[in-house]
């Protein structure tokens, strides 16, 4: 057995609500620059239909991820190392721009410049890779909410098997959206392709990243991928991809398409796997036992043996504590309601799904009948052939089993808490129905429904403070440790630098935000050793340090003497004002 | 101008090369790509590219046989002079010509298709003058060169016994400025202009010849890596590095 932990995320679709936040606000931090114009690491599909970028699911087509070869080993579906070398010069299976889409802007200027007239200017769309002016006619969610599905979702690739059936039209349709990120996988397929050997798995928490000194622009990746979470920045000419946000999950903050979530339906934890088993379960025959296979790789840290392993491997005592508390763990595992995406690309993808509920609540809603009886439920799952087939595409390479399964459970799970909500008796056969227990089935609704910001993610943090003080300390100017004055307060280069600051200030903001995302009250962004930290500062009651100390005998503004506690009640007492609402991208205390 | 030209040129160019190649992977390990182009258009590029690259890296074998190995050892070896011709003609002149039309389609994708245009640097343009005259220069002798070694054209000339001596000489630190003199024009420019090449190689995009991936075929698939080198990050299942273990 060789313990090792990976970051990994579910996500909950029957809760979103596809508004694309994630995606905006991961675009603002990570590909907001030139080159990377067309890149969306997060996306968000609406499903049925074609995805991002067009079809990238069918695999005949572009050859992503591994497959098994007669004699059980895996192989990468492009083709193998002497294959990849010698079509290195130019790459059969690339998808081109136009399979993402041209991305452009619009020459806003003429608005500004047209001379007066009688028709209004109108700002053009041009392209920011030709530079010329186009006609849009393709995005990344250009079907976005079924739009033009007629035309483009009829090519959906996993409606194979059922398109006969399936009827684009309105109201006689189901339809649910699919946020995407790079998966993490366990067995990663774009790091297996690439010649450099520059796309790794980091030991400690399993994300994937590409060294952009190491990256030569093979582009291989971007093949080897099946979920086409590589892209090749135009600009720099090396490949980039989503990086499980590593600076924020280092320090316990969750990504940014995590925290801006509107629905609140991503949850982020650790899982502990075994290794050596990863590439026996990604190599199985048939892609029906895929999933059962994945989740045998997955160790309980509950575990006492477990534990031990993971120690022995260096797996920190906070990170085990942390994996036990796991909410991708009890999604998975508990409560196996988590499914993982296209598993029969064998990668062993990490980051999982909830299947929706919600097309089998619609139908049963739309023909009247009470969608929160557990058993017109349940005869609507055995009966809703196409979206349970649907979904079965996705999510077990087409076993409806395990997806009935699921429905069934959360089913069963509204129905259940329908009677607690109108104070009713609960009903433990509901529970019992799906093999639950009552207390179970309560504790997996309150994770799924209103679980609390610390609850969703529970991120240990990587050690890296100690790191960067240590090095700190030993790589510091020795000059500063005779500055006795300086000691205390500040380095050589002013504060936050040699002896005085032992935590970089990237860390410490990093930290101060944590703390005002998941304390119960509303903080004002702290100082630390008095000083003022406007970077986290978001403008609520006053930072201590704002303003010198008053006389003595004078009152002391509310900011405490303690950073630790900072209170704004004078934000909530001026003027007797409610406070603006808007806790800057963090679930703040007040609605919990 | 002689020993200018064919044997303190040589050397600055050479010496650009090296230290060149060392500071740019120093210092700008970032820029050290491919620039693909893909991306923006893949129909002539698949075509173009593998022609270009197969046919270079089939006339750098050529040019390793033709300058490295000395005409004694092939003689040796029982290969007649003509023989010897009769085959670098055949091996050579395919490879030149593919590789040309590489070229030529490569460089007409370049000017014609838009966003590739674009992405072009002054930087690339004379990387490409530069590469495209030194290939016709070499197409040009590779022809000539084996009408007048045969004699069936001009004055006899067989550049194994004038280029390739000196260029060997290069390395041995000792060349001999006047078995350039002799040789024909063509010989003369090809050499001097793939100097000039060399000297530019490490600015330019040609650097990624240099990280040719053949590392590939014995790496294991999944590269695994620390999160982080620096001492005292001993988490996950990475070992502590010596004199940094944690407390306990
Ligand atoms: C040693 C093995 C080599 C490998 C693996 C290699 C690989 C590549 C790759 C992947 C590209 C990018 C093509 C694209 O997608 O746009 C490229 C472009 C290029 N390579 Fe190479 N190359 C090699 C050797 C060479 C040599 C020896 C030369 C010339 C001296 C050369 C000259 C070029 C040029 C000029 C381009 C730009 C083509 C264009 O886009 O117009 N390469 N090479
Ligand atoms: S989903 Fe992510 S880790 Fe998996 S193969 Fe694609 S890029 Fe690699
Ligand atoms: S932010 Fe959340 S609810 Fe909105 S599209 Fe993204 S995953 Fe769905």
């Amino acid at each position: 057995m060789r313990v090792m932990a990976q970051m990994a995320m579910v996500m909950n679709l029957d809760k979103c609500i596809g508004c694309h936040t994630c995606s905006v606000t991961c675009k603002q931090a990570w590909t907001n620059r030139q080159g990377t114009e067309y890149v969306w690491f997060n996306n968000v599909e609406t499903r049925p239909g074609l995805g991002y970028p067009r079809g990238y699911e069918d695999q005949e087509v572009w050859k992503g991820g591994w497959e098994v070869t007669a004699n059980g080993r895996l192989r990468l579906k492009a083709g193998g190392r002497l294959t990849k070398l010698l079509n290195i010069f130019s790459n059969p299976k690339m998808p081109s721009i136009q399979d993402y889409y041209e991305p452009w802007t619009y020459d806003y200027e003429t608005l500004l410049n047209a001379p007066a007239q009688d028709t209004f200017p109108v700002a053009r769309p041009t392209s920011l890779i030709s530079g010329k002016h186009i006609n849009i006619e393709w995005s990344a969610n250009w079907d976005d909410d079924l739009g033009g599905s007629t035309e483009h979702a009829a090519k959906d690739p996993m409606l194979k098997g059922i398109e006969d059936k399936v009827k684009f039209e309105f109201e006689q349709t189901f339809m649910f959206y699919l946020p995407r990120i790079c998966e993490h996988c366990l067995n990663p397929s774009c790091a297996a392709s690439c010649p450099s050997g520059a796309i790794y798995k980091r030991e400690e928490d399993g994300i994937v990243l590409v060294d952009q000194d190491r990256c030569r622009g093979w582009r291989m990746c971007v093949t080897g991928c099946p979920y086409k979470k590589v892209y090749f920045n135009h600009k720099t000419g090396k490949a980039e991809k989503c990086t499980f946000c590593y600076p924020r999950v280092e320090v316990g903050i969750p990504t940014v398409c995590a925290e801006t979530c509107v629905g609140r339906l991503r949850y982020i934890g650790l899982m502990l796997y075994d290794a050596d088993k990863v590439l026996e379960a990604a190599a199985v025959e048939d892609e029906h036992d895929l999933y059962e296979a994945q989740r045998s790789v997955f160790l309980d840290p509950r575990d006492p043996a477990v534990q031990r392993e993971a120690e022995r491997a260096g797996i920190p005592g906070d990170w085990i504590e942390a994996a036990k508390k796991s909410p991708v763990l009890k999604l998975i595992t508990d409560y196996k309601v988590a499914l993982p995406l296209h598993p029969e690309y064998r990668t062993m993808p990490m980051v999982w799904y909830i299947p929706p509920l919600s097309p089998v609540v619609d139908v049963i809603k739309d023909t009247g009948y009470d969608a929160e009886d557990k058993d017109n439920l349940f005869a609507a799952i055995d009966a809703l052939r196409i979206p349970i087939e649907y979904l079965a595409n996705l999510f077990t390479a087409g076993d409806t089993r395990p997806v009935e399964a699921v429905l069934r459970r959360l089913a069963a799970m509204r129905s259940y808490m329908r009677d607690i909500n109108l104070g009713r008796d609960p009903q433990a056969h509901i529970a019992e129905a799906v093999g639950m227990e009552e207390e179970e089935m309560y504790e997996m609704f309150r994770l799924l429904a209103i679980a609390k910001y610390g609850d969703r993610y529970v991120i240990p943090t990587a050690h890296g403070e100690q790191a960067h003080a240590l090095e700190e300390l030993a790589t510091d100017c020795p000059v500063s440790s005779f500055d006795e004055e300086l000691l205390d307060s500040s380095g050589p280069f002013g504060e936050g630098s040699g002896r005085g600051a032992v935590t970089p200030v990237a860390v410490e903001n990093l930290k101060m935000l944590q703390e005002r995302a998941q304390s119960e009250t509303l903080v004002s962004g702290g100082g630390k050793r008095g000083r003022v930290n406007l970077l986290n500062w978001d403008g609520r009651g006053m930072p201590e340090g704002l303003f010198p100390q008053r006389q003595k005998g004078v009152e002391p503004p509310s900011g405490g003497d303690s950073p630790q506690q900072p209170t704004d009640d004078r934000s909530v007492l001026e003027d007797g004002q409610a406070r603006p609402d808007n806790v800057a991208g963090a679930d703040g205390g007040q609605q919990r | 101008m002689s020993t200018f030209l064919w044997v303190i040129f040589p050397y600055i160019c050479l010496a650009t090369f090296v230290v060149g190649h060392v500071w740019r992977y120093r210092y700008d390990k970032f820029g050290w790509t491919t620039r693909s182009s893909q991306l923006y258009e893949d129909k002539l590029l698949r075509i173009g590219s593998p022609l270009f690259h197969f046919g270079i890296l089939f006339v750098a074998v050529g040019h390793f046989m033709g300058l490295i190995v000395p005409q004694s050892w092939t003689e040796r070896a029982g290969m007649s002079q003509e023989l010897y011709h009769i085959v670098a003609l055949l091996g050579g002149l395919p490879a030149g010509i593919a590789c040309l039309v590489g070229l030529a389609i490569l460089v007409y994708r370049r000017r014609t298709v838009g966003p590739v245009f674009r992405a072009t640097t002054v930087n690339d343009k004379v990387m490409y003058a530069v590469l495209a005259v030194v290939i016709v220069l070499g197409m040009w002798n590779t022809i000539a060169g084996t009408l007048l070694n045969l004699g069936i054209a001009g004055d006899h000339y067989n550049y194994r016994d004038g280029v390739s001596p000196w260029f060997r000489q290069i390395f041995w630190f000792q060349p001999d400025a006047s078995l350039m003199e002799g040789a024909p024009l063509g010989f003369q420019l090809h050499a001097l202009l793939a100097f000039l090449l060399f000297a530019m190689w490490p600015f330019t995009r040609l650097v990624h010849v240099f990280s040719a991936p053949i590392g590939y075929f014995t790496r294991p698939y999944i590269v695994y890596r620390s999160r982080d080198e620096r001492p005292g990050t001993a988490t996950g299942t990475r070992a502590q590095k010596r004199g940094w273990e944690r407390v306990p």
